[in-house]
């Protein structure tokens, strides 16, 4: 890890004036970032730790619920409105790492939490066009059963690993942002790109940009919903493919029906083409099937990872008859 | 600044680059929180942080400034009377080689406060309730963050409900 | 090993069938099978209050002045040679004293591998360390930094510049077969068995079986990473070290730096977990020759990084396995043939061939297993080496073969278990391998059992039974010392460089002197962990407590001599001579006449002396060549698989084994816990990503090697036999590695069960029950 300065922000104006006059980073819990800066894959010169701004959940005018940036995992995930209205959001929080990681993580670095690929990891040994743009992609000829099945490009096949994004897209929340230039908000749907031609930009964020809040809407199909995670050990480990849904039923027909998937991109992946068989629709085993079906006749997997694109089929369809309390 | 350590206030070190698990180990000789992985990937460091568990080698020690930390050197009395949980882990055998166990013992004395005040885990069936029953399989999920290769769970676990049962930590 | 030592052996065993097995060490029952005290009761571990306080200090947690840190740079090639290092940036970070490479690392011989024939070695990696320029595997050290700080060195580490000129590396399993080699011998045993007509058997056979199983690398990953503070005291060296070798660990580095073995302190009173993995290889000699280099003590402490890419793990196997039987279920035909990974450097064969010889009763036998040479780290010893790969392709053999017959796979194992040995003839010891079935069968009520695969279900989930045989040699290493000295106080007080990680060492030891020695465990200290004690070999083979039972048990008989010389003719034990005494009461005591007895403080008194002191060593293990000696387990196992998922649930493990005595349940039914769940381990979730383009472990970190957490580990059962074994001291054999073998069949039988599908490949990840 190289040396750097450590400056913690007193306010939000305080965090932007610094981000601003100097190559720094934001820091929240420090469980990515540390992490990665003593791979030798981060390297900032400085370091503003934004962890104790004010982080509050608190209802929207409109009923919905605003969640603070530097809020932990752990308090989201156990917030009485969270578990009450947006159980998803509390069960993708609580599948992810551990209780400890949980607790010192925050929103917002959940949120910009960077991909696990082994090869982007090992920073001495290995060609990788996130690290290094140009140099090469170890992964698609290699170890990628984590990687992606939806989005990739020929220069990165790796996916978010994010448990919570997973159920933020879901919900379709709306990132809050604030930056040399003002305040932004952008749908978190928008927020990750796709590696495209340029693997190493990751987000649609601007330099010195900072994570203020999340907004979630309110919705029926919210409250009725549920997060599936299938991995390779029963718990502390990242998503094989795992599952958001959320389903509002209304005279036997769906009426609102929210998927998205994780472990399968770069970016939580909202099921819009399944949604869309779906809506309006009675739910039965065979119509999840079908939009399970049709959602992934899309995926292109790799050698490592052709189970994934049946494995996620399936798990579509247990949650959502989970959710409809159709038989498994 | 300063972080306050078993009681104890410190000066934070210079070099923000040195975490809490180092300041700890290599310069205040509390060599009882455990280096494992340096990399939030087992547990072995976990210590307490203003009631919460927390992983050391993650948190850089300037990160601390001004918070209260536990470890594992400060859960016996003052007369060197052992917690009850350090007690229940020697009863259970709740160790073998003994390099997870302070970690595992931190991790457990805050989740037993986690449990009690109903916060849920991904094991918990509905979420709406209020606090869970202490059931293996919760112990085991909210437990799953400390590593033991020596394969001493099973002790582990026996120790954490026994002084659930009675009431202690 | 050579041909000449298989004459040796062979040579010795015939010998030994003619000398009566009385005469043999071991020959008449140890009498404290029969007079046990405190030997088989729960006994809490003595390390235990400082452990649970943290207050043991492990062997990066020696204190020292002008302390250096050290990290490591690794190669990145596979094969080739190193064309260019540049230092300099990484010499002008701040903190920095010294970077050491191949061109300014003192001179160092090459490790001595550790061999059953030298106890005062310990390598694992036998190659030069940074001799020279050549690259031998991905990961092999070509520098070392030295600074102030831990944060300091490692970013020094990342500044230092590398190139290399490569040359192809040979890192494919599948290409390295056309090159196998074919040892003569693995371990003590002759590695190919023919007995019988085997073409014939499978001919004749009624039913049979042909199948091939597969196990990845595996990596020890204890908790503890492998850690050192080293220091030199002019020509002394000092090693705190985390080690299951200290007398190998000593000796070994004496070698490398020319210097003599008394030369070499080791200490390591505390090792964080080892399995294997705690043994000499690089990073001691490089921190040593860094610390010489610098004229101050250096503390290396491996990354996980730097644990894959420096200390070896188990080889992958390709093994074919093929069972005959006639309509009774009987064995006709055995064969057993595979492949693993040794490299010429490295010393440990996984030797997964040999259960197959030694449990069942085959009519016929063609048996041997052949080893790869691929440019990699040594592959080396881990729980079992040989044993949990070898009973997982075995023992899913069997369960397929009992499948096809349409029998109880339990009565297949009683029809078929030999009650010698199965080759050479040899007897038993002691086993009783169907008693554990029986006893374990009921424990987990084997009963409910559907016979028919996927017959049971609970929603998405099918459930499932199955049980394997585990097994493992019993082992004694000569050469072990041990001292007993007594105070004027009548304190004993017993010494050995042996080694404790987590197993119980000190505590159960304790007990066997206090009941050996007729005293009350009170008055029995215990002192291990350190070179400065009498010579202890290797804590490996599951071998420290028989070995260090015999040299202790080699002392208690030199004592009572001495005592009784000390006690001359005014005692009530006068004229009396060695064999008719005894110990007890903390003191000696005419057997059969409780009344002629003298303490230890008289005696001590009256001689004027403030202690007696003896030593005694742990003879040649003849037994071993004269009786065929096995620990042996039934092992049970109940599961989910998710028929959605895949996923699979262990929801109880039933473990029966007939090891002898049980000389502490305590500390045992942990061991064999212990075991057990790295058996969960290795069915379901480890396995090592070695990339075979490069030869670069790409799961280098305990985040990506999957070891079992807390919610894949259910209750657990154990229970045992309790014979003892008439040959061993205290009728015990070792536990600490059974524990795990047999355990990835059993999962994978019960998965067999539940599902239907029979998965012959490790780990039982979810896709590969997805179609299940
Ligand atoms: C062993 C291990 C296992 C894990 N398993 C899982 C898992 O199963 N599922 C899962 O989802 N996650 C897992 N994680 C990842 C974990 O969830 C993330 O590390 C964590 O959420 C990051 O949050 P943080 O606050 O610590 O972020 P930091 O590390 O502090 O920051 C991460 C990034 O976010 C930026 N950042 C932080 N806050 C802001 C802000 N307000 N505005 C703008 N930028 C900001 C930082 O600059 C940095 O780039 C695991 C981590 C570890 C170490
Ligand atoms: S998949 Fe992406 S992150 Fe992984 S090696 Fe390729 S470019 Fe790098
Ligand atoms: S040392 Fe902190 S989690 Fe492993
Ligand atoms: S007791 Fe050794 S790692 Fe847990």
């Amino acid at each position: 890890m190289r040396a750097f300065d450590y400056r913690r922000a007193g306010d939000r104006a305080e965090a932007l004036s610094i981000a601003r006059t100097e190559t720094a980073r934001y820091l929240g819990g420090g469980t990515n970032l540390v992490d990665l800066m003593r791979q030798n894959i981060e390297a900032p010169a400085a370091l503003v730790d934004v962890s104790r701004l004010p982080g509050l959940i608190e209802d929207t005018p409109t009923g919905g619920l605003m969640i603070g940036a530097a809020v932990r995992n752990s308090v989201v995930a156990a917030h009485p409105a969270v578990r009450a209205r947006y159980p998803m959001l509390s069960r993708a929080i609580l599948a992810g790492a551990s209780a400890q990681i949980r607790n010192m993580a925050t929103v917002g670095g959940n949120i910009l939490q960077r991909t696990r690929c082994a090869y982007f990891y090992d920073a001495a040994g290995s060609h990788c066009n996130k690290r290094e743009p140009g140099a090469g992609c170890d992964a698609i000829e290699g170890f990628n059963r984590y990687h992606a099945i939806f989005g990739a490009s020929e220069h990165c096949i790796a996916t978010h690993p994010s448990d919570m994004c997973v159920a933020l897209a879901a919900l379709g929340a709306t990132v809050h942002l604030a930056g040399a230039g003002g305040e932004r908000n952008v749908p978190l749907l928008d927020l990750h790109r796709l590696p495209g031609d340029h693997p190493e930009i990751e987000t649609i964020l601007r330099p010195g940009e900072l994570i203020t809040a999340i907004e979630l809407a309110p919705s029926e199909a919210a409250a009725n919903s549920g997060y599936r995670k299938v991995r390779d050990r029963s718990s502390y480990a990242f998503a094989l493919v795992s599952v958001a849904a959320g389903l509002g039923l209304a005279a036997g027909k769906i009426e609102d029906v929210r998927i998205a998937m994780g472990g399968v991109a770069a970016k939580p992946w909202r099921a819009a083409r399944a949604e869309q068989v779906l809506r309006g629709q009675v739910p039965t085993r065979e119509r999840f099937r079908e939009a399970a079906d049709t959602e992934l006749a899309a995926a292109k997997a790799f050698d490592g990872n052709e189970f994934k694109v049946e494995l996620a089929k399936r798990t579509i369809v247990a949650m959502l008859s989970e959710l409809a309390g159709t038989e498994a | 600044m300063a972080i306050v350590i078993n009681g104890t206030e410190y000066p934070l070190p210079d070099d923000p680059r040195i975490s809490l698990l180092d300041l700890l180990r290599e310069r205040l000789g509390l060599t009882g929180t455990k280096l494992g992985c340096n990399q939030g990937g087992c547990g072995a460091c976990t210590v307490i942080i203003d009631g919460t568990r927390v992983l050391s080698c993650l948190t850089l020690a300037v990160q601390a400034d001004g918070r209260e930390v536990w470890t594992i050197e400060g859960l016996a009395a003052k007369d060197g009377q052992l917690h009850p949980l350090q007690q229940a882990f020697i009863e259970h055998d709740g160790l073998q080689c003994g390099y997870c166990t302070p970690g595992q013992i931190c991790s457990a004395i805050a989740m037993v406060e986690e449990l009690r005040r109903g916060d849920p885990s991904y094991v918990t069936a509905d979420l709406t309730e209020g606090p869970m029953g202490a059931t293996r399989h919760e112990i085991r999920e909210r437990m799953s963050g400390n590593l033991c290769r020596c394969g001493a769970h099973n002790g582990i676990v026996e120790a954490i409900e026994e002084i659930m049962a009675g009431g202690a930590a | 090993m050579s041909k000449l030592q298989n004459a040796i052996v062979g040579g010795v065993r015939t010998a030994m069938s003619y000398v009566p097995s009385s005469w043999l060490p071991g020959g008449k029952p140890d009498p404290l099978i029969e007079r046990r005290v405190t030997l088989g009761t729960q006994q809490s571990r003595l390390d235990g209050p400082d452990k649970v306080r943290g207050s043991s200090r492990f062997a990066a947690e020696v204190p020292m002045e002008r302390l250096l840190y050290a990290a490591c740079v690794h190669s990145t090639i596979a094969r080739g040679r190193i064309s260019e290092i540049d230092v300099s940036s990484a010499e002008a970070a701040p903190g920095v004293v010294l970077v050491m490479t191949h061109r300014n690392a003192p001179k160092m011989a090459l490790p001595p591998p550790i061999g059953l024939a030298n106890l005062k070695a310990a390598g694992n990696n036998i190659l030069p360390v940074m001799q020279d320029p050549e690259i031998r595997w991905n990961g092999q050290a070509v520098a070392v930094v030295l600074a102030e700080t831990q944060e300091q060195a490692d970013h020094a580490a990342s500044l230092v510049k590398a190139s290399y000129e490569s040359v192809a590396a040979r890192t494919r399993f599948e290409d390295a077969k056309a090159d196998a080699r074919t040892p003569d011998s693995l371990m003590i045993e002759r590695n190919r068995l023919k007995k019988g007509d085997v073409q014939a058997a499978f001919r004749r056979a009624v039913r049979s079986v042909d199948a091939t199983y597969r196990t990845p690398w595996h990596n020890h990953n204890p908790i503890e990473p492998n850690s050192a503070t080293i220091a030199w005291n002019g020509d002394r060296l000092i090693v705190h070290d985390a080690t299951q070798m200290l007398n190998g660990t000593a000796g070994s580095l004496a070698k490398v730096f020319g210097i003599k073995e008394t030369q070499v302190h080791v200490s390591s009173p505390f090792v964080g977990g080892g399995f294997g993995g705690k043994a000499l290889w690089d990073y001691q000699i490089l921190g040593a020759a860094a610390a010489k280099l610098a004229g101050r003590p250096v503390r290396i402490v491996l990354s996980r990084a730097g644990m894959h890419r420096l200390i070896g793990g188990r080889s992958p196997t390709e093994q074919r396995v093929a069972l005959a039987a006639d309509a009774d279920g009987k064995l006709m035909g055995l064969i057993h043939h595979g492949f693993s990974v040794k490299p010429p450097h490295s010393v440990c064969d996984e030797a997964f061939t040999l259960t197959s010889r030694s449990l069942y009763a085959s009519a016929s036998f063609d048996v041997v297993q052949h080893t790869l040479d691929l440019d990699v780290l040594a592959n080396t010893f881990m729980r079992a080496p040989g044993e949990a790969v070898g009973t997982f392709a075995i023992e899913c053999a069997m369960d397929e073969l009992a499948h096809g017959l349409g029998m109880d796979p339990i009565e297949l194992r009683r029809r078929n278990v030999a009650d010698c040995d199965p080759v050479t003839g040899t007897p038993h010891s002691q086993s009783d391998l169907m008693l554990a079935y029986d006893l374990g069968a009921k424990r987990f009520g084997w009963n409910r059992r559907a016979a028919t695969p996927r017959s049971r279900k609970d929603n998405e989930w099918l459930l499932g039974m199955g049980c394997a045989t585990g097994s493992f040699p019993y082992a004694r290493m000569p050469g072990m010392s041990a001292r007993i000295t007594i105070d004027g106080d009548g304190q004993a007080t017993v010494s050995s460089a042996a080694h404790e990680m987590g197993v119980g060492t000190a505590t159960v030891q304790r007990q066997h002197a206090a009941d050996r020695l007729g005293l009350p465990l009170e008055r029995v200290t215990v002192r291990i962990g350190d070179t400065s004690l009498p010579f202890g070999s290797f804590a490996g083979g599951s071998s420290q407590t028989a070995s260090l039972g015999a040299a202790i048990n080699a002392a208690s008989g030199k004592l009572a001599s001495e005592l009784l010389r000390l006690a001359g003719n005014d005692t009530p034990l006068a004229g009396l001579k060695v064999g008719e005494i005894e110990f007890a009461n903390g003191g000696l005591r005419k057997i059969d006449d409780q009344s002629r007895h003298e303490s230890f403080v008289s005696i001590l008194k009256r001689a004027a002396r403030r202690e007696v002191s003896v030593s005694g060593e742990s003879g040649a293990p003849l037994e071993m060549l004269k009786f065929s000696m096995h620990s042996r387990s039934a092992i049970f196992c109940e599961l989910r698989v998710s028929e959605v998922t895949g996923e699979v649930r262990v929801d109880r493990l039933v473990g029966c084994f007939d090891c002898g005595r049980i000389l502490n349940p305590k500390t045992a039914a942990s061991q064999f816990r212990g075991g057990m769940i790295m058996g969960i381990g290795m069915a379901l979730t480890e396995e090592t990503l070695f990339d075979e383009r490069t030869g670069r472990i790409m799961s280098a970190s305990i985040a990506d090697y999957h070891v079992p957490v807390h919610l894949d580990v259910p209750d657990i059962d154990v229970l045992w036999t309790d014979i003892p074994d008439p040959r061993t001291p205290m009728g015990a054999r070792g536990i600490g590695e059974i524990g795990i073998t047999g355990v990835a069949a059993a999962i994978a039988n019960a998965a067999f069960n539940a599902t239907g599908k029979r998965v012959r490949e490790l780990p039982l990840t979810p896709d590969k029950f997805l179609f299940a």
